[in-house]
């Protein structure tokens, strides 16, 4: 449900498309900028985007991602059909990356995507079945009291 | 609103309205109403593509006349050491200095000296500062401004340390009012330019409240003149010797001489605005934390590529890169002392008085909340437009239209896709979306289903 004083859009990812790959978070950006989000917090949201959506694009058939800010929080949820992920602990450890050898030389495959995605939002979750796909969502609050 | 001084001036009488300006500009400056060009001061970076692209020749870049010398009664020439690349193979930077004291100014200083210094200077910085990488540098105003007006977060990322030609003429001045017991306030420093831009970073500084330099003379302005003063010189004055060339500082006339005559291994050159951007999306994303420092120029292969300049950029290009080479294999180093540098970059010497600071685009609304609502409007207008981004309304896109609807700044009715009929039934929906905006803050069932989706072009 949207609630009234909410914007809201999704967007579209296609899994192996790296010629547009990083296309929506920089839109998602330019719309943080448009509406007037603190700068550091639009520079957390664009880090914590980009890696969800690379994730999309390199281990998924296709994937949505969808953008909600009232003004409170800016909240993003990601849903992808793909491989899933067997432990979501192990893939959440910093280094831990199934990335192709082609990936790496692309300078992807580090295994810092989920930890950094876990490290710039204020609540972060993932859930993830193996074979069917993976879906994540993280939170952004405006307000700083909440966000420490 | 902050007024921002800018070196572009389009000529009304001149302007045809054919905007092809409005597509060149990297910042979405320009508007076309009434027929006529118009520049958003504070889009504007002063990158000049504007004035390259425009046929009638309506917008001119603003430098200083040479009669602004008079005002003077000692005169320096600091050129850039894109200057040395104007003329042929042979004509080296002292010839050219002393062209220009044959000219007529009292005395010319070879600002590669200073740069050589700042070089060293980068590599201490970069050796020292923990801060976040990569460090950008900042020789070239119009990135400076880029990353002001549209990475505002990666402004902590930009060197603090002072661009030579400011440290030049701030020394120099000292120097010389000591040395002719003269005010100096009495002293002219003029820089010889490459680009309009340099010459904004000298009327308004990004950083700090006042320049150390008086004004700036093009290149092309001076070339002609310069060319037959240095035809002039005896054998004895001309000075055209390898020895006092500083390779490090000539370094600075091009993308990558930084790099190259320092030898950093993690840095990059990067030069042109749609190039800059691919790098600088990918420093917000934290792709690039392994790089130490970037190069960044708004002309192609660096200040040579200036649009004041007037010898082929990829000749002047290869004129620097060749004097390198030669000055590499015959070790020629007349650079300043690193020792003494250290000292001095301890004091402080070499920082920038005041401190860089974001000036990013205004959002739709200062209030959050309105915002919001300003930005659910602007997507349903944007969803009544054909997508199609063909400028006649005169906004550079269909995005930049329905922003400018929602600003208050154009009507509907400039976009010629929404014909009479189809607009009749288009713009009652919208005055009552208008009306339930106006009035929607607390409770409106605007956008309850129809802004959770949208269509994206081409899916
Ligand atoms: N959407 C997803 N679908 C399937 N597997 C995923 C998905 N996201 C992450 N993974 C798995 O989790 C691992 C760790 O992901 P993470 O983003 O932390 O690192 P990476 O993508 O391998 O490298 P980096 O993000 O640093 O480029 C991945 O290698 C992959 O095996
Ligand atoms: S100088 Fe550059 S930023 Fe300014 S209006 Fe012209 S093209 Fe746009
Ligand atoms: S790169 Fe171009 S715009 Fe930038 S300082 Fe050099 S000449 Fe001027
Ligand atoms: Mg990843």
């Amino acid at each position: 449900m949207t609630r009234d004083d909410e914007f809201r859009q999704t967007f579209k990812i296609k899994g192996r498309d790296f010629s547009h790959a990083g296309g929506v978070s920089t839109e998602i950006k330019e719309i943080l900028q448009e509406i007037g989000i603190p700068t550091q917090l639009i520079r957390r949201v664009a880090i914590a985007s980009y890696e969800a959506e690379m994730n999309v694009v390199m281990y998924a058939q296709q994937g949505k991602l969808i953008l909600s800010i009232n003004p409170e929080t800016i909240q993003i949820e990601v849903e992808d059909k793909g491989q899933g992920i067997k432990d979501i602990e192990l893939a959440m450890q910093e280094g831990y990356s199934t990335a192709t050898e082609e990936m790496r030389e692309m300078g992807f495959g580090a295994g810092m995507g989920l930890p950094n995605i876990k490290k710039n939002s204020h609540v972060f979750l993932i859930t993830s079945t193996p074979g069917v796909g993976t879906y994540l969502k993280m939170i952004f609050y405006l307000d700083h009291e909440k966000a420490s | 609103m902050t007024d921002y001084f800018h070196t572009i001036r389009i000529d009304p009488a001149k302007c045809q309205g054919r905007m092809s300006c409005l597509r060149v500009c990297p910042t979405q400056a320009i508007r076309v109403r009434g027929g006529k060009a118009r520049m958003l001061e504070d889009r504007c970076i002063d990158c000049g593509e504007c004035i390259t692209a425009c046929k009638s020749g309506a917008i001119l870049p603003l430098t200083d006349p040479v009669g602004e010398l008079t005002k003077f009664r000692y005169t320096i020439a600091i050129p850039t050491p894109a200057l040395y690349a104007q003329f042929g193979q042979d004509i080296l930077p002292g010839k050219i200095l002393s062209g220009l004291r044959r000219l007529g100014f009292d005395d010319a200083f070879d600002l590669a000296h200073t740069c050589g210094e700042v070089s060293f200077v980068i590599q201490e910085y970069l050796k020292e500062n923990k801060g976040p990488r990569p460090i950008i540098s900042n020789v070239c105003p119009t990135i400076v401004r880029l990353i002001q007006v549209k990475y505002p977060s990666l402004v902590e990322h930009v060197t603090p340390i002072d661009i030579p030609r400011e440290i030049a003429g701030r020394e120099i001045k000292k120097k010389k009012a000591k040395q002719l017991g003269l005010k100096e306030k009495e002293i002219g420093a003029f820089y010889i330019t490459p680009c309009p831009v340099k010459m904004l970073s000298i009327k308004q500084p990004a950083e700090k409240g006042k320049s150390h330099l008086d004004g700036a003379i093009s290149i092309s302005d001076i070339y002609g003149p310069l060319l037959s003063a240095m035809e002039t010189l005896d054998k004895t004055e001309e000075n055209n010797s390898l020895e006092n060339i500083c390779l490090l500082g000539l370094g600075w006339a091009i993308a990558g001489g930084i790099r190259r005559t320092l030898k950093l291994k993690n840095s990059l050159a990067v030069s042109g605005i749609t190039e800059i951007i691919k790098v600088f999306e990918d420093i917000e994303r934290g792709k690039l934390k392994h790089i130490d420092f970037i190069e960044a120029y708004s002309c192609p292969q660096g200040c040579v590529g200036g649009s004041l300049t007037v010898e082929n950029l990829y000749i002047s290009y290869n004129k620097i890169l060749q004097l390198l080479e030669t000055l590499e294999l015959e070790k020629v180093k007349a650079c300043p002392d690193i020792v003494e540098i250290r000292k001095r970059y301890r004091s402080g010497y070499y920082f920038i008085e005041g401190k860089l600071k974001p000036r990013p685009l205004k959002p739709l609304y200062e209030d959050l909340s309105t915002a919001i609502q300003k930005k659910k409007e602007k997507e349903k207008i944007y969803n009544l437009l054909p997508q199609i981004d063909c400028g006649v309304c005169g906004s550079p896109t269909c995005q930049a239209f329905a922003e400018d609807v929602v600003r208050g700044e154009a009507n509907l009715t400039d976009c010629f896709a929404l014909v009479p009929e189809k607009f009749k039934e288009l713009s009652q929906e919208l005055i009552k979306l208008l009306n339930k905006t106006a009035q929607s803050f607390s409770k409106s069932p605007l956008g309850s289903k129809s802004s959770s989706s949208r269509k994206k072009g081409g899916q």
